[in-house]
């Protein structure tokens, strides 16, 4: 049934883009750039948007890491960037360090690594992949978008609020950040955060229920969940868990709202301030922990799944291989989804809860270790025999699967809640959750602008500088992140504005330092990529329709594919993504691929024996079909 | 005149740089036919292994250096647990990340694109994906039931003999109390807090068993017995950590938590040992707690049994040197808050009349 919805949707659609296409093929340019409902147009949206909050996330971690690895550097040269978050000094004012930090954790989850990476690459190939027109709701993505502007613009000018942006870490846990009384960024820069990441959630909300329609109602003829590219369902379940967790955040943020404004007790508690006792009684700031942690932890899944699932695509084009164990893949993105839901507590185990659920959240969050070791076995293995040529793209998805494993095997002792007490909270969970969802979900997302920058702007970005920008991020990357697992073991609490007022934590200054200066050449070496990025859409080589010589459906479109994506009729789906280096195609005269639009009966020596099963029935069928017509 | 200089130079450099690009896509543009699979890709493939040997080499070069400045072996009893468990736990996860990583460049290397091989088509294995599997499956059971074993033992029943401290967090610093002879601390409640006057903890002074209550500097402990931290904030959130001992726990205005270990070794062994005179146990914050967040510096004292009693002996009470507070508890707020709202009542009744 589910085939036959699909085939008239699909036929209607045809027709109204027949009829489009003759009436008006000149749009306005705000229509085409701006308030576009062309799920490519707000794709590149997204992309550009986060690339800029990324280097500006970027920024801000090479000024804190002036301040850890240079304390005693004056930065008067920032003062016109920084103004008065210097003190005369020129030094950095400690609250704002602490600004710093927050912006910087805020701005790379929820606006880079979320908005950036699912919005971008969900809304361009979703229906570029299963072979649809567009989305489900344009409107509502166009709305999507504007939303996550609206975010990005509240949170920006609070950075040039007089008692600046917010400053409680990108936790934001109360009451740090329901008084003002207690730091200055939790008056007016925490109620612009809120609304802000109010909008947000609306912004991920509409995408999510976008994403969730059009994967389950628009897959073109025979693209069934068991053909889904793997991209696809890492953005369908991505979305899922969107779906279920952010509106939990936006009633922690509610509540927050409330205990700040309203005077209501939430989360507060028997607090004295600033020579008062406040009225606040019986509330519990552990209950906006858990709350927070609900969406929290699935979040990390939110910005690891969809660079999975680009990863899982480029290496098996790149490998010219079969993704391996693609089912297993599907199974273990599933069991991730599922589990994210179930672990959030172990970001608790030393805030007081109770131990006994602390050894619970311990078995579960250890038991998520299972699927995620299944995939990266996965993927080495499907480089296993292959005839690998190594894009940029590609490079970025290796260099992907190496940080998933270093920093998921630090997962595993943070995980473990007596190894946790001594770690929470130091630079080994600073170092974890940078290379394995920080770095990993990087990766995911370079690695899909190099891939299909191709099909979004119709030329190619330059190699070379793509292969320098690769190596240099990825020992940068390293350089970074794995010194601060020493740092973390020698106890270095992270958020510290200076270590050097205890005696525990006087040493490694000279590691700080290091880190730092690779921090620095990192973040400068992404003005590569961004350099490469801008030329390329204007002067870049023309692309031709598929470069990779890939078999999803998006490389059936013309280079530049227009307004409803193709324009004939919506190609058919025959077989799964995979259908790579199959043994026999040549006598079909096919290459190394063969394309997912490539009926079966053309390739009648390659294929497979449940294939020409699968084959026979549908001749069947179309007989019975031709016969009923009749 | 150096900014303009370092500018100069920096344009210099980039338009350097940016001929360079145009000369390479020019090149290859008059060389014709671009070619998909180049010489690049065998630099690229033997970039696999140079870059991670290289990086490994230089972790097995720095950790030994590294490992100087990590804190010593842990002064509690539970810390070394956790430190055996820790260091095992380092140890299969290098392991399995050795392994991981090196099948992962290994193949890129030995796979890397040549004319005419053609990829094999293998896309499924049951029973390898069975094997893998399980062997995390089993691996991640054992880590986990050494570790739950461990967590139980800390979280246990605190013992009856326990000396007990109570550690309050402020923004910013920590603040030391100790229930006296009796053994008991007296009540305290945060509308009793009066920075002004003194009494920093909200002490209630009607309750008999603060009256012996008192207040140090240092946080000292003795040796060899089980020592439990109640831990309380009175504003924001902090988080008690004391390194060496592996002890930390989150101090939450209006909800008491604890934390109880058994010290090893005393300040003074720790000294010797470290071959460091000035060496001190130290207390931290964790929690990010605003400004001061990176300066809670407590200084913590672990001493002989005989010795703590000493000096507990020594300390006086808090209401001894503060004797304005006698008998002055909830009660005696409450009858002011009376008073307070009456007249207040009585001035509205005035500004209407």
């Amino acid at each position: 049934m589910a085939t036959e919805t699909n085939l008239t949707q699909g036929v209607s659609l045809d027709h109204h883009h027949d009829d489009h296409g003759h009436e008006h093929h000149e749009e306005s340019f705000i229509s085409k750039y701006i308030f576009s409902e062309d799920h490519k147009m707000i794709a590149k949206q997204f992309l550009i948007t986060g690339i800029i909050w990324a280097f500006f996330g970027g920024a801000m971690s090479v000024i804190f890491r002036l301040q850890l690895g240079f304390p005693d550097m004056e930065l008067s040269f920032l003062k016109p960037f920084l103004g008065h978050w210097l003190d005369s000094a020129g030094k950095l004012d400690p609250n704002y360090y602490l600004a710093l930090v927050t912006m910087h954790g805020t701005i790379m989850v929820f606006f880079v690594l979320t908005a950036g990476l699912s919005g971008t690459f969900s809304n361009f190939l979703i229906p570029l992949q299963i072979g649809a027109r567009d989305m489900a709701s344009g409107f509502m993505n166009m709305l999507s978008y504007w939303f996550f502007f609206a975010a990005s613009v509240v949170m920006f000018s609070s950075l040039f609020l007089e008692t600046g942006p917010a400053m409680g870490g990108w936790v934001v846990y109360p009451p740090l950040s329901a008084l003002p009384e207690a730091v200055p960024g939790s008056g007016a820069g925490m109620t612009y955060w809120l609304i802000s990441m109010a909008l947000f959630i609306i912004s991920t909300l509409l995408g999510g229920i976008n994403y969730i329609t059009t994967v389950i109602n628009m897959r073109t003829k025979g693209l069934s969940f068991s053909r889904l590219p793997l991209t696809i369902w890492a953005f369908f379940l991505t979305a899922i868990i969107g779906l279920l967790s952010f509106p939990v955040l936006f009633a922690a943020a509610l509540l927050l709202i409330f205990d700040r404004s309203f005077g209501t007790s939430f989360y507060l508690s028997e607090i004295y301030m600033n020579g008062e006792a406040l009225h606040n009684q019986g509330g519990s700031a552990i209950l906006y922990q858990h709350l927070f942690w609900f969406l929290g932890h699935p979040e990390v899944y939110i910005v690891l799944l969809p660079a999975l699932g680009i990863t899982s695509e480029i290496i098996a084009t790149n490998s010219r291989k079969p993704i391996f164990g693609y089912r297993a893949m599907i199974g273990s993105m599933i069991g991730i989804a599922i589990l994210s839901f179930i672990v959030w507590a172990h970001h608790m185990f030393v805030t007081g809860m109770n131990p006994f659920l602390g050894s619970i959240f311990m078995f579960l969050t250890l038991i998520i270790a299972v699927p995620s070791a299944v995939k990266a076995f996965n993927y080495i293995t499907t480089l296993w025999r292959g005839n690998i040529i190594f894009t940029p793209a590609m490079l970025f998805s290796i260099g992907l699967v190496s940080v998933f494993i270093s920093g998921g095997v630090t997962g595993i002792i943070l995980g473990n809640n007596a190894l946790d007490i001594q770690l929470h909270d130091t630079y080994f969970v600073v170092a974890h959750f940078h290379i394995v969802m920080g770095s990993a979900s990087f990766f995911g997302f370079m690695a899909g602008v190099y891939h299909w920058f191709p099909k979004m702007y119709g030329r190619m970005m330059d190699e070379k500088l793509g292969y320098i920008h690769f190596w240099l991020t990825f020992v940068g990357i390293y350089l970074v992140f794995f010194p601060m697992h020493y740092i973390g073991i020698a106890g270095f609490p992270r958020r510290y504005y200076s270590h050097t007022s205890f005696d525990a934590f006087s040493t490694f200054t000279d590691l700080n330092m290091f880190i730092s200066a690779a921090a620095i050449v990192t973040f400068l070496g992404q003005a590569i990529f961004a350099f490469n990025f801008v030329w390329s859409i204007f002067r870049g080589r023309r692309a031709p329709e598929n470069p990779w010589n890939s078999n999803t459906l998006e490389w059936t479109t013309p280079v530049s594919p227009g307004h409803g994506n193709w324009p004939g009729k919506i190609p058919h789906v025959y077989r799964w993504a995979y259908d790579y280096s199959k043994p026999n195609a040549d006598k079909d005269g096919f290459g190394d691929f063969i394309p997912q639009n490539v009926p079966l009966s053309k390739t009648p020596h390659s294929n497979l024996e449940h294939e020409n099963e699968i084959m026979n029935e549908q001749h069947v069928e179309d007989d019975l079909k031709i016969n009923d017509h009749k | 005149m150096n900014t303009l200089f370092i500018g100069l130079a920096a344009v210099l450099i980039l338009s350097i740089l940016f001929m360079l690009f145009r000369i390479q896509s020019l090149v290859t543009i008059v060389k014709g036919s671009h070619q998909r699979v180049g010489m690049s890709n065998k630099v690229n493939g033997a970039l696999m292994l140079i870059v991670p040997i290289t990086l490994l080499a230089l972790t097995v070069w720095y950790s030994p250096i590294a490992a100087e400045s990590f804190l010593p072996e842990a002064s509690s009893e539970h810390g070394l647990v956790t430190d055996r468990l820790f260091w095992t736990s380092i140890t299969v996860i290098s392991i399995m990340f050795l392994i991981t990583n090196a099948g992962l460049f290994w193949f890129a290397y030995k796979y890397q694109y040549k004319e005419g091989r053609q990829a094999s088509f293998f896309h499924d294995n049951t029973r390898l994906e069975v094997f893998w599997t399980i062997v995390p499956a089993v691996i991640m059971a054992l880590l986990v039931f050494f570790g739950w074993k461990a967590w139980s033992d800390i979280m246990s029943e605190v013992p009856k003999e326990a000396i007990q401290v109570e550690i309050m967090g402020k923004q910013f610093a920590w603040q030391v109390r100790y229930p006296g002879k009796d053994k008991e601390f007296g009540n305290h409640d945060f509308r009793l807090i009066d920075d002004v006057a003194g009494n920093e903890f909200g002490i209630d002074f009607e309750d008999k068993k603060s009256e012996d209550d008192f207040i140090a500097r240092e946080l000292y402990i003795p040796k060899g017995q089980p020592v439990l931290f109640k831990i309380r904030a009175r504003d924001v959130l902090h988080s008690v950590f004391a390194p060496h001992f592996r002890v930390k726990m989150d101090a939450v205005p209006g909800m008491p938590t604890q934390f109880h270990f058994v010290p090893t070794k005393t300040t003074e062994e720790m000294r010797t040992e470290l071959n460091n005179p000035k060496f001190n146990y130290e207390l931290a914050c964790t929690e990010i707690c605003g400004r001061g967040h990176f300066a809670m510096k407590f200084i913590i004292v672990v001493v002989e049994p005989n010795e703590y009693n000493t000096w507990v002996a020594e300390q006086t009470p808090f209401l001894e040197s503060n004797p304005q507070f006698k008998g002055k508890g909830l009660s005696d707020l409450r009858k002011k808050n009376l008073a307070k709202k009456k007249e207040e009542e009585k001035s509205k009744e005035q500004a209407s009349l």
